[in-house]
């Protein structure tokens, strides 16, 4: 089975390049990239528009076990599929959290039958999230657990994280963290500043980050594991990071889609599908995130896909859940840096698709001869307003709705099969 | 005259135009309240319902004063006893009553942000008596009038608000009505009750009171709100009475015709000195209460009017 994608706009992440061509996939894989079309090959023609490695969003959350109702593994990966996003990595933070490999492989069974997306589970860190025991790192491994996290809840006990961190390091197993110091965090809907105390909100300095942050680099340099900040959000905790990558620790950072596009005040009047963990920063740490992102301080971008209920987002502010559904915006979203200047192509799909691969140990994310063909094609200009309720999600919570956006996906390949366009 | 917005929800959304109308019609109130007769009928076949979700004793009693005394029909609604206990939804409660066509809802909310929610989904004219530690609109109006009354203007002023600021929804009502009204506003307080970024509201704030209250028109204190604390804020309350409690000592270095206010309900010997309080030369707090009635009255008769004014919307 031979696919040709002819005349297209290809974005190598791994060269740092755009170069006109076409792409040549033979039984799931990329076979050459070149003019070459041998007889019988099936064409696609791109029409000049962009062809790119398939995104791979670490931290999407599918609701599955536990809150369906919200989000199963069929829309999500609709959604996914609709977006651009090729691999799901998905979180652990499920009720009943994925901390045994019976429930992983419940997640893996499930995802197989109804994703069209490839799905790549992720584990807790300790048992039910609680923080006190860790997880069966080694089995959970053997099923297929790509990495641990307790997603947004901190591991508090100091020892109990070191513990776990010198034990992944022995596997070879990376950890994500989600650097917060939680006692200053406890409570707070906002980030600490003159907008957030006018609207009386309960508020977190964002030197929260930057305290969480130097405790678990702290006990990497002390244990030597590898370890992946979930999100790194404010030019304080940048620094921080960019200390510890120069001294040569195994570290790499991600960041939300949301926390690059939108800032503090875009909650406006208690718009609570602009509350997301950690809450949206002020402008200043918005634009260095974006300049992290352009240097490669950050390593990955992500959805941070996390389905809430009408319900539960029509309530008081500092009652409302947390967390908005961003798989299908995640790519028009992230072309806005690219509109503005701020980061190019291949810099975007570095962080949507190469780096989070290769952190994982993936071989998808490139566009190279032996990757994977998980491919998505897109017009970087198309423009449209989004409106919330066309999303493929069950949960509508997306605060991009009414927006003006531009970059479509028309098309979305998982090991050369088409699966969206 | 006339309120440009259906509901009153904050200080922040009025013109000063807006304000001055509100604080000219409440003399009238205040004129009236004092006559045998109290009755007006600006409110007549009206129904108002005041929806506490916050226990208040003060602030329900006057807007149910003052919605009787202009002819409406009030009903209090304890919400603390009723089927939000049975997990219903603040929308869900509001759509009920929203169902049964009431024309004023004052609406008194633990968070931030709750009374806007709810205004979103009703088709009556909103009241917020106190939203969170967000705005407490008819307190800084009714703080407002007794300065205006004991004072003879709002602009160009110098009035100090004094203590717990960060949990307060009083302090920035006021804050944003007397920086329209184009006074000069000082927090005082312990570094711990100062919300951060309050530098950037165009206050000047200082952990000082004589720095604070030097040359003040105005010194208006706060209660200390120990019910919103998780604990910490401050060592100790005799310590804090010692910094920053208002006694004779520290008024006397504000000007010598400073008024002292109190939005009640007050720690005597926490943040004010009981004898101070009481001191009818120095003290307006009770002329607040007074006030506060008639600018209820005020808001409402305003709000009422502009619903007239209106055409009325089509119920879904």
């Amino acid at each position: 089975m031979r696919v040709v994608f002819r005349n297209a706009r290809l974005i190598d992440p791994e060269a740092g390049e755009v170069r006109d061509g076409a792409l040549l996939v033979e039984d799931g894989a990329i076979a050459a990239l070149g003019d070459a079309e041998p007889a019988g090959a099936e064409i696609v023609d791109c029409g000049g528009l962009c062809l790119a490695p398939g995104i791979v969003d670490i931290g999407v959350k599918v609701s599955e076990p536990g809150e369906r109702h919200k989000e199963s593994f069929r829309s999500a990966g609709a959604a996914a599929a609709r977006g651009g996003v090729t691999t799901m990595v998905t979180r652990p933070d499920t009720e009943p959290a994925i901390d045994t490999p019976e429930t992983l492989e419940f997640v893996r069974r499930r995802a197989n039958e109804a994703a069209p997306v490839r799905v790549m589970p992720m584990a807790a860190l300790t048992k039910g999230r609680a923080g006190r025991e860790m997880v069966e790192i080694g089995f959970l491994q053997d099923a297929g657990a790509v990495a641990f996290t307790d997603c947004d809840r901190v591991v508090e006990n100091t020892k109990v994280f070191s513990r776990a961190l010198t034990y992944a390091r022995s596997l070879g197993a990376l950890v994500i963290g989600h650097p917060q110091e939680p006692g200053l965090s406890a409570g707070a809907a906002a980030t600490s500043g003159k907008f957030a105390s006018l609207k009386g909100l309960p508020a977190v300095s964002p030197m929260a980050e930057r305290l969480g942050l130097d405790r678990d680099l702290g006990l990497v340099e002390m244990t030597g594991a590898a370890y992946h900040a979930d999100q790194v959000t404010t030019a304080r905790g940048l620094e921080r990071l960019a200390r510890a990558k120069a001294a040569g620790l195994d570290v790499t950072a991600g960041i939300s889609i949301h926390h690059l596009t939108l800032n503090e005040f875009d909650v406006g009047d208690y718009r609570t599908f602009f509350k997301v963990k950690p809450p949206l920063r002020s402008e200043t740490d918005r634009v260095a995130a974006v300049e992290a992102v352009a240097t490669g301080l950050i390593d990955v971008i992500s959805s941070m896909h996390t389905p809430q209920s009408e319900e539960e987002k029509r309530r008081p502010f500092e009652e409302a859940a947390s967390g908005a559904v961003a798989l299908e915006t995640l790519l028009p979203a992230a072309l806005r840096l690219h509109h503005a200047g701020a980061v190019d192509l291949p810099g975007l799909f570095r962080a949507l698709a190469l780096n989070p691969a290769r952190r994982l140990g993936l071989p998808n994310g490139r566009l190279a001869a032996g990757a994977p063909a998980d491919l998505v094609l897109f017009d970087p200009d198309a423009p449209f307003v989004l409106d919330r309720w066309a999303l493929a999600s069950k949960s509508k919570n997306t605060p991009f709705d009414g927006a003006r956006m531009q970059g479509r996906v028309t098309g979305t390949w998982v090991g050369g099969k088409r699966v969206f366009g | 005259m006339a309120l440009r917005g259906p509901h009153l929800l904050g200080i922040e959304p009025l013109a000063p135009g807006e304000i001055t109308a509100i604080l000219d019609l409440a003399e009238t109130y205040v004129t009236l309240n004092r006559q045998p007769d109290k009755h007006g009928d600006a409110l007549a076949g009206l129904t108002q319902i005041n929806m506490f979700f916050e226990a208040s004793t003060r602030t329900q009693a006057s807007f149910e004063i003052a919605g009787k005394r202009l002819g409406a029909d009030v009903m209090n609604m304890g919400v603390a006893a009723s089927s939000v206990k049975k997990g219903e939804t603040l929308i869900d409660t509001a759509m009920t009553l929203n169902a049964m066509h009431p024309d004023l809802l004052v609406v008194r909310h633990p968070h931030s942000g709750a009374v806007n929610l709810l205004a979103e989904k009703v088709t009556c004219s909103v009241l917020n008596a106190g939203d969170g530690r967000h705005e407490h609109p008819t307190q800084a109006l009714l703080d407002a009038l007794t300065i205006r009354r004991a004072k003879g203007r709002l602009h160009r002023l110098t009035v100090a608000i004094c203590g717990d600021i960060a949990h307060s929804r009083v302090a920035r009502s006021n804050i944003l009505l007397l920086g329209r009204m184009e006074s000069r506003v000082r927090l005082v307080g312990p570094p711990t009750l100062i919300p951060a970024g309050a530098a950037e509201w165009g206050v000047e704030v200082t952990d000082r009171m004589e720095e604070g209250l030097d040359g003040a028109d105005v010194v208006m204190m706060l209660r200390l709100q120990k019910e919103r604390m998780d604990g910490g804020f401050i060592p100790s309350e005799r310590e804090y009475y010692h910094r920053f409690g208002l006694d004779a000592e520290k008024l006397a270095l504000a000007k010598p015709d400073a008024i002292v206010m109190h939005p009640g309900p007050m720690n005597r010997g926490v943040e004010i000195d009981g004898t101070l309080a009481d001191d009818i030369n120095r003290s307006v707090i009770q002329d607040q209460v007074e006030m506060g009635v008639a600018v209820r009255m005020a808001a409402m008769d305003l709000l009422a009017r502009a619903r007239k004014a209106r055409p009325r919307e089509v119920m879904a």
